[in-house]
């Protein structure tokens, strides 16, 4: 069993060195791949999201729809803290300038180097933590509610800070309805992964601790969880505050991907997008989420654009065509593949080795088995 | 004389609506006893437990455990005028440095050392046996979020497995720990239950049915299980039962509800041959 | 604020929450009978638009009218058979996810079939009839709404009282397992409340759309939501409450953008729900349900 395991992880390091290789190689070649960056880098950001929903809708059982709200507290908290002040008279130039932070993350860390990776991450934490705290004031009143009224419930609270943002009175924050943009990003590929991995590798840890434990407990059945010990609401507010600050991390992380925050695209059509990617992946899978992060954003973007060329000559392949031919995909997925991708199972290289190892056993048995009748 | 006492449930009324469904019911259990608690079906017997575990909050009455109140109520609000049970008055006060409304929630109750079982299975479904008994044992942790999320807590996770093993060893699980709990059958499933239950280190363990779907082997042989482990853990137990043999065989002391209320209590023998106990439970004769 | 000012404000707030109680009875009623709170329905109610839009460009509006209705309920009809139907046994999440999923879908089949642009809704030339009453003026459509709400609301409060079709709605709400082992029909009568719900939100989005006299895609989701919330806070499964709901919040949004801050009209609905699920989650006309352990 030992040995099983030694040798999982050994496999498992090498893939990921695997992918660090080719995340550099596709790096360095940028020009010619801008393509697959682009979808690289939005898969990352997705990729996060979606395991952080998936840790409170899979895991712990909570249906919430506030994850557009999230992700917008963590986008414009980055955004806001890392435009240098010198562009900000430019930035909020629709309020004359007016702004009411005045000190700038990006001018203590500088634009270059490590130091300015440091101030970008510190910047994306910050996000994170922003959003945690409004998660814990939301959560206070909304978590005691049942599945469909939370879920309700947090898309409201998601639509509600929506408007707060696009709100002119508080423009000098927030820029209003404008753009916010101007702060540095990732310039790296590598770099929206690293932060993605990291998010990603806690939360795994998360939910294989005594904690994850509880949540899945609390997930089964909330009676017996009490009766084990396990406080509802305390268990129930650390997975929503956690699953929250991941989120905001996330919404940081778009922002950076976009070069820009506005409060528009944290639309509640953000939130079904990231639910319908947990579902497609498994829920209570975080493999089958990132995998499934991966594939919506490339059929997305990329492999399925073709439904929308109307140049290829093809009857019903028009602008949209692509959209609605993804909506059925899901529908297809929701009635009949319930389960997922992944189901509630996670990647086994063990198992992906032993159907490789065994196939040729298995195809002699049949051949033999079809030989007998 | 009655060894510490470690539970006392004192005039508690639990009214539904217009409903009674456990009327002024008063108990006492002491330190190592098995005491079991019969009645007819829809006598009260799990809302008392439900009652004692706080699940549900009293209407009316007082519940302690090891000479602390762990729930106290008085008919109060819509409850003013609805109440149709005994004592109203009797709890409107605390006495000093007490307060008059005592009520926890289960989880919290369960840290004080009461565990229980349900009277229909509940186990956690999509974990294994072994993870089902780990579980259990989250509420002992001295670990916080962040110790366990980064793996400083290695020692106690390792404890707290250690312990789950030894729990199922117990109980004759171990063999099938890694099997999910849904595919055990059930009487095992049973086991696992109580075995869950002992996970959470309780001095006062509330078994509801623990018997029901055996047949007479299995519940001979849960008997003895019961027996021994009140000895290796030093239990008190509380249980609800249907299956007469294994209640008169192990109990220490019984009571009897019928209609929510107590109707006898006693030792084994006075209960049995209780005239109102037999009519509780057969009915009565008008013919002779 | 002169009176007349007021009355003008009233009328468009009463018209709007006319609007809104139609649509609101479809979730309330969908939510009473299968659990599920229909994300769809906001968009069946936009989809009602454009249909009235294609047949009035070819049929006079005594056709195009029954055509809409027609049209949204066979539509309603196909999202509840192939889309909620199979997954009548899966767990509640399930579900609304199906239900979310067809809301997605069906703005993307907007956007795909119609474009995003918004397209102007024709009009029904009576409707648009101005009435002067003082210094107030208002649309026939503006009158008509509030009555029309009522008129159908005491209709089909009959058909939930007084006929066979209504008590099995009635039992199929309460108990769906022995509903069934009784003999009630529970697919038809799901599939009947579905058909009231749908007939209920074409008629709704005429009055609406009138107004309006814009659709595109998304012109349904906002409102959507703010007709479920008005279903709650009337007590979800109560077909007056849904009603009164509608009205409330009619009057609020229209109170709201009348003091100026019509960008927090959507945002207040939410506010309003908020306080509803903290303070009295089963709204004005709600039963408590308890939950046995």
């Amino acid at each position: 069993m030992k040995n099983k395991k030694l040798r999982n992880n050994i496999l498992t390091l090498i893939l990921i060195a695997l992918v660090i290789l080719y995340l550099s190689w596709l790096q360095a070649n940028s020009s010619e791949h801008s393509y697959a960056i682009a979808i690289l880098e939005r898969s990352a950001v997705y990729a996060v999201v979606a395991v952080a929903m998936n840790l409170l809708t899979g895991f712990t059982g909570l249906f919430s729809l506030g994850q557009a709200g999230f992700m917008l507290l963590g986008a414009y908290t980055y955004a806001i803290l890392m435009v240098p002040e010198a562009s900000r008279a430019t930035v909020y130039r629709m309020f004359q300038g007016n702004h009411w932070i005045t000190f700038s993350l990006a001018d203590v860390f500088g634009t270059a180097g490590a130091s300015a990776a440091l101030g970008m991450v510190i910047a994306l934490i910050l996000g994170g933590l922003v959003a945690a705290l409004f998660a814990w004031l939301i959560g206070l009143p909304v978590l005691r509610l049942k599945s469909d009224y939370l879920a309700i419930a947090t898309l409201g609270f998601a639509e509600i800070i929506r408007a707060f943002f696009q709100w002119d009175t508080l423009g000098p924050l927030t820029n209003g309805a404008n753009v916010l943009n101007g702060f540095p990003y990732f310039s790296s590929v590598m770099s929206f992964w690293l932060v993605a991995g990291a998010c990603i590798a806690i939360i795994v840890l998360l939910l294989r601790s005594t904690y994850g434990r509880a949540f899945r407990a609390v997930r089964d059945d909330e009676v017996a969880a009490e009766a084990m010990g396990i406080s509802l609401a305390k268990h129930k507010m650390i997975s929503f505050v956690t699953s929250s600050f991941f989120a905001g991390v996330g919404g940081g992380l778009l922002a950076m991907y976009q070069c820009m925050a506005q409060a528009s695209n944290f639309k509640s059509s953000m939130t079904y997008e990231i639910l319908l990617i947990v579902v497609i992946g498994g829920i209570g899978s975080i493999t089958g989420s990132v995998l499934a992060s991966f594939l919506f954003t490339a059929c997305n973007e990329w492999w399925l654009r073709f439904l929308d060329d109307e140049s290829l000559g093809v009857p019903l392949f028009r602008g949209g065509f692509r959209k609605v031919v993804f909506a059925v995909i899901i529908m297809l997925i929701v009635l009949f593949y319930r389960k997922g991708i992944m189901g509630d199972r996670e990647l086994d290289l063990g198992a992906i080795g032993r159907f490789f190892r065994t196939l040729p056993s298995r195809l002699r048995a049949r051949s033999r088995g079809k030989e007998a009748r | 004389m009655m060894a510490e006492n470690v539970l006392h449930v004192e005039n508690v009324t639990m009214q539904f609506g217009g409903v009674i469904a456990v009327n002024n019911l008063t108990m006492d259990i002491g330190r190592g006893e098995i005491v079991a608690l019969i009645g007819p079906n829809g006598a009260g017997k799990t809302t008392a437990f439900n009652c004692i575990t706080g699940v549900y909050e009293p209407t009316n009455g007082l519940v302690s455990y090891c000479g602390g109140v762990i729930a106290r109520n008085h008919p109060r609000g819509k409850m003013k005028k609805l109440y149709s049970g005994e004592n109203a008055d009797k709890y409107l006060d605390a006495p000093a440095g007490e307060k008059a409304v005592v009520s926890h929630t289960p989880d919290y109750i369960t840290s004080l050392g009461i565990a229980r079982t349900f009277q229909n299975i509940r186990l956690f479904k999509s974990m294994t046996v072994f993870e089902n008994v780990l579980t259990a044992s989250h509420l002992r942790r001295t670990s916080n979020l962040f110790s366990a999320t980064f793996r400083l807590n290695a020692k106690e996770e390792r404890q707290m497995r250690e312990d789950a093993l030894a729990l199922l060893k117990t109980v004759g699980l171990d063999g099938v720990r890694d099997d999910p709990a849904t595919s055990l059958p059930y009487g095992m499933q049973r086991r696992l239950e109580i075995a869950r239950a002992l996970s959470t280190q309780p001095k006062l363990l509330l078994l509801d049915e623990p018997a029901a779907g055996m047949n007479p082997q299995e519940t001979n042989e849960l008997t003895a299980f019961i027996r021994e482990i009140r000895e290796q853990f030093g239990l008190t137990v509380f249980l609800i039962e249907h299956h007469m043999n294994l209640v008169m065989d192990i109990s220490d002391r019984i009571y009897v509800i019928d209609f929510g209320r107590q109707i006898a209590s006693g030792a084994p023998a006075e209960v049995q041959n209780n005239p109102r106990v037999i009519e509780a439970y057969l009915g009565v004769d008008n013919n002779g | 604020m002169p009176v007349s000012v007021l009355a003008q404000h009233f009328l468009t707030g009463i018209s709007l929450g006319g609007a809104y109680a139609l649509i609101a009875i479809g979730y309330t009623m969908v939510y009473g009978i299968l659990r599920l709170i229909n994300f769809a329905h906001g968009d069946i109610f936009m989809m009602a638009g454009y249909f009235t839009i294609f047949s009035m460009a070819v049929f006079p509006w005594f056709v195009s009218i029954p055509i809409t209705i027609l049209a949204t309920v066979a539509l309603g009809v196909l999202v509840e058979r192939v889309a909620y139907r199979p997954l009548r046994k899966a767990p509640r999440m399930s579900v609304m996810i199906s239900a979310i999923g067809v809301s997605y879908l069906l703005e993307n089949l907007a956007t795909y079939l119609f474009t995003a642009i918004p397209k102007n809704y024709p009009e029904i030339p009576f409707l648009k009839k101005i009435f002067q009453f003082g210094s107030v003026s208002a649309s026939l459509v503006t009158l008509i709404t509030p009555v029309l709400t009522i008129i159908l609301v005491f209709l089909l409060m009959q058909l939930i009282n007084h006929t066979k079709m209504g008590m099995a709605m009635r039992a199929v709400s309460k108990d769906m397992e022995t509903a069934q082992i009784m003999g009630i029909k529970v697919d038809s009568t799901i599939s009947m409340t579905f058909v009231i719900g749908c007939t209920l939100a074409a008629i709704g989005s005429i009055l609406y759309f009138t107004d309006r006299m814009t659709v595109y895609p998304y012109s349904g989701s906002l409102p959507g939501l703010k007709c479920f919330v008005a279903a709650v806070l009337g007590g979800i499964g109560s077909i007056p409450g849904a009603v009164v709901g509608g009205f409330i919040i009619g009057l609020c949004e229209t109170a709201l953008v009348a003091a100026g801050y019509s960008t927090f009209s959507d945002a207040f609905t939410f506010i309003l729900l908020i306080i509803i699920l903290l303070f009295r989650p089963t709204g004005l006309f709600g039963e408590k349900a308890t939950e046995k352990v």
